[in-house]
């Protein structure tokens, strides 16, 4: 990196007790879920006890950590290097649907909660409401948070269209199932029977009548008794948004976010950071994933071309052959490693003050926990 | 929207392609595999045949606008570029659109109820907002419900549009996104919604639409692939057609591969005392003699190029038990533009896909 960039070094970040939340972010494809882990095991390997939280991870880095199951429950992770102090890793993977349930079982009685549970909105709300998975996440945050068994905790975020989601998500939620629309919705069936007709202007009469066209009867009236059967959980939502939107903002969190050094990845990077920077996330800096390097660097891709063709003019023995081809790979790689320091330096230009972290590229996918700590030695200080 | 009759008669293709008889191509893929790109060279390469190609996505990114390099689309058809000719004969327009739920079910209404005011009205108190971003399955429908609608556009009784793209959402959703009837028949049984979502359904279902993924060498986005087409079959009543699977960013074939790693072969690979005795050979004969560790350096990186290739290739394996096509697309080094998508749309051709 370029002597003007801020390193960003996640070791000291983790062997600071006071960082309580790692939060990874970044748009889909970037390495978010190995990241992650890669910090969880580096952090337990250094006497944290950290849990991971992991929303969509790939099945073989799941059972890498020793994760076969999505049951919604932190497990041990075996293995992780003992330290002095003692640390320990836990990893879980979000079950959406099963958070949403634990909510509504936790804050209505028991028929009441049956009643929620098999209400078809409701099933339709919770396995696949665009911004259930992203709630439900920082709902399970805030669980993780408030149990205290953990010093620690790494969470990557749900791979949303769009990386800013998750921030808008449990307000968007939480505004929505406290919201003013959902209670004229269900008014008439509150107000029940005629009561509730005389109520009605023309307006709302016609909001309704344009509801039952689109949505139809059948639907609304799930709604109507979704939102009955809710109703005593409302300002809990919101209570709960605020909540996890606080323990957001509070020190002790730590905003990563992920870049491949790639145009798109890092243009969606930079859109997150000055999100971030208008919420007054503290942000701790960039991590540039799956990055080239060179361990002959000082063979530029000019001089290695060169060289590779004057072999060419040679005779064409084995040791010219495999001459070529390693001066070519050579000069290849170098010039893919300009292509990514070129765009790191526009991001550092336009976000001078955030620091940046580089992961290197590995040859092979990531499989268990040697190369989930193989990545972890890039969080050291160089 | 392109005028009726734009085109002539005698620009029909004679070409035989993989997926002639298709006219919705759904295009997914992991995040990062470059998906919005291939959609984009895929509109340019079916418009090749001289036919009007809708190009629309559908999840408020502008990656459209990013990729053709124009101003943000609106919720309106607009020609973004057109196709090179072919043989000859001039290349089709290539329109795009943006699709937003939101605009989608004010346009719905106004087709279906004749409801453009109480549109306005309902968008105002937040109605629309409610109704497509609290029932993800109605969102869906709307969405693939305009894909579906131009498709089977018709103006002077032949079709608007030779084909349409869409740039769809990612692989992990792509199979609840396009089987609506499942996700909407648990909300609505009967009703307005019920009936648009079988319409939808007929289209998506027929073999008219492909999906096509998009997907690099590696481990997860072919995992996604695999799991993607292996879920489009297990939908009932015969599935919805896996289409072409698009291998995107491949560096040149001369450096990867076979030779890297017969050439890592030999100075043993993976051993950590390397021989490197030829390649110093080598870089002597070149004039690179003098610097005495470069040939352990050189032997690393051909190491790390030679395991790269071998998991490509075991990657690729399983790419080929999947079935479908296989498409290879070359990494774009300088930023993609009208000319790099020229020739992804020129390799997409040659290699049958269009």
């Amino acid at each position: 990196m370029s002597s003007d960039t801020t390193p960003l070094v996640v070791d000291q970040l983790i062997d600071d007790r006071r960082t309580r939340i790692i939060v990874c972010c970044g748009s889909g494809g970037v390495g978010k879920t190995t990241i992650a882990a890669a910090i969880g095991l580096r952090a337990a390997e250094r006497g944290r006890h950290v849990v991971v939280l992991t929303v969509d991870p790939a099945r073989r880095l799941a059972q890498s950590m020793g994760l076969s199951s999505l049951d919604n429950t932190p497990r041990l992770v075996t293995g992780v290097r003992h330290a002095e102090p003692a640390g320990s890793m836990h990893a879980m993977m979000l079950d959406m649907k099963r958070t949403f349930d634990e909510i509504v079982e936790s804050h209505a009685d028991p028929d009441r909660a049956a009643q929620i549970l098999a209400n078809p909105f409701y099933q339709s709300l919770s396995s696949s409401f665009a911004g259930t998975q992203e709630y439900m996440a920082m709902e399970k945050l805030g669980q993780l948070r408030r149990a205290d068994e953990w010093d620690l905790i790494v969470v990557d975020t749900p791979p949303s269209r769009s990386a800013l989601d998750f921030l808008d998500a449990p307000q968007r939620l939480g505004r929505f199932l406290d919201g003013r629309l959902l209670r004229l919705l269900v008014a008439p069936a509150r107000l029940g029977g005629r009561t509730g007709l005389k109520m009605l202007n023309a307006g709302f009469g016609m909001v309704t009548g344009a509801i039952t066209k689109i949505i139809g009867s059948q639907l609304l009236r799930d709604v109507q008794t979704f939102v009955s059967a809710m109703d005593t959980m409302f300002g809990g939502f919101r209570e709960r948004a605020e909540y996890t939107y606080r323990l957001l903002r509070a020190p002790g969190t730590a905003f990563l976010v992920l870049a491949a050094p790639e145009p798109d990845a890092l243009r969606e990077a930079s859109y997150f950071v000055e999100r971030l920077e208008r919420d007054d996330m503290p942000l701790a800096g960039l991590i540039l994933n799956r990055v080239h390097r060179s361990p002959a660097a000082r063979l530029s891709a000019a001089r290695s071309l060169a060289a590779a063709e004057t072999l060419q003019g040679l005779d064409d023995g084995e040791s010219t052959a495999l001459g070529m081809t390693a001066l070519r790979l050579h000069a290849e790689r170098m010039r893919q490693a300009e292509s990514e320091r070129r765009l790191a330096r526009r991001f550092t230009a336009a976000h001078p003050l955030v620091p940046v972290g580089i992961v290197p590229a590995q040859p092979d996918d990531v499989h268990d926990l040697n190369g989930l700590r193989l990545i972890g030695e890039s969080f050291a200080a160089t | 929207m392109p005028a009726a009759g734009a085109d002539s008669l005698n620009h029909v293709s004679v070409r035989d392609t993989d997926w002639d008889g298709v006219r919705l191509h759904v295009v997914t893929g992991k995040g990062g595999t470059g998906k919005t790109t291939v959609a984009a060279a895929l509109a340019l390469a079916l418009a090749s045949n001289g036919r009007p190609v809708l190009l629309m996505e559908v999840e408020g990114r502008q990656g459209i606008a990013q990729v053709f390099d124009v101003p943000p689309l609106p919720y309106e058809e607009r020609r973004v570029a057109v196709a090179p000719a072919d043989d000859g004969r001039p290349g089709g327009d290539v329109f795009a659109l943006a699709v937003d739920p939101q605009s989608a079910l004010i346009e719905y209404l106004e087709m279906f109820y004749n409801l453009r005011q109480a549109g306005k009205a309902l968008t105002k108190l937040g109605v629309v907002d409610f109704a497509t971003t609290i029932a993800p399955g109605l969102s869906d429908v709307l969405l693939t419900g305009k894909a579906a609608e131009a498709t089977r556009r018709k103006s002077g009784g032949r079709f608007v549009y030779g084909a349409v793209v869409m740039d769809a959402p990612p692989t992990g959703r792509i199979s609840r996104f396009l089987n609506i009837s499942s996700e909407v028949s648990g909300l609505a049984k009967v009703g307005p919604i019920r009936g648009h979502a079988d319409t939808v359904q007929s289209v998506i279902r027929s073999p008219q639409t492909a999906v096509h993924f998009v997907t690099l060498l590696e481990e997860m986005p072919v995992q996604e692939t695999l799991d993607g087409i292996a879920e489009l079959r297990d939908i009932g009543h015969g599935g919805i057609q896996p289409g072409g699977i698009v291998v995107n960013m491949m560096r040149d074939a001369e450096l990867t591969g076979r030779q890297a790693a017969g050439a890592a072969g030999k100075i043993s690979l993976g051993s950590k005392t390397r021989d490197t005795h030829a390649l110093e050979l080598a870089l002597k004969a070149a004039g690179l003699g003098d610097d005495a560790g470069l040939a352990a350096d050189l032997a690393d990186e051909l190491a790390d190029e030679a395991r790269t290739a071998r998991s490509q290739r075991a990657q690729r394996r399983q790419l080929d038990e999947a079935g479908q096509p296989c498409y290879d697309l070359p990494l774009i080094k300088d930023g993609i533009d009208l000319a790099a998508l020229y020739r992804l749309a020129q390799a997409l051709r040659e290699q049958g896909a269009a």
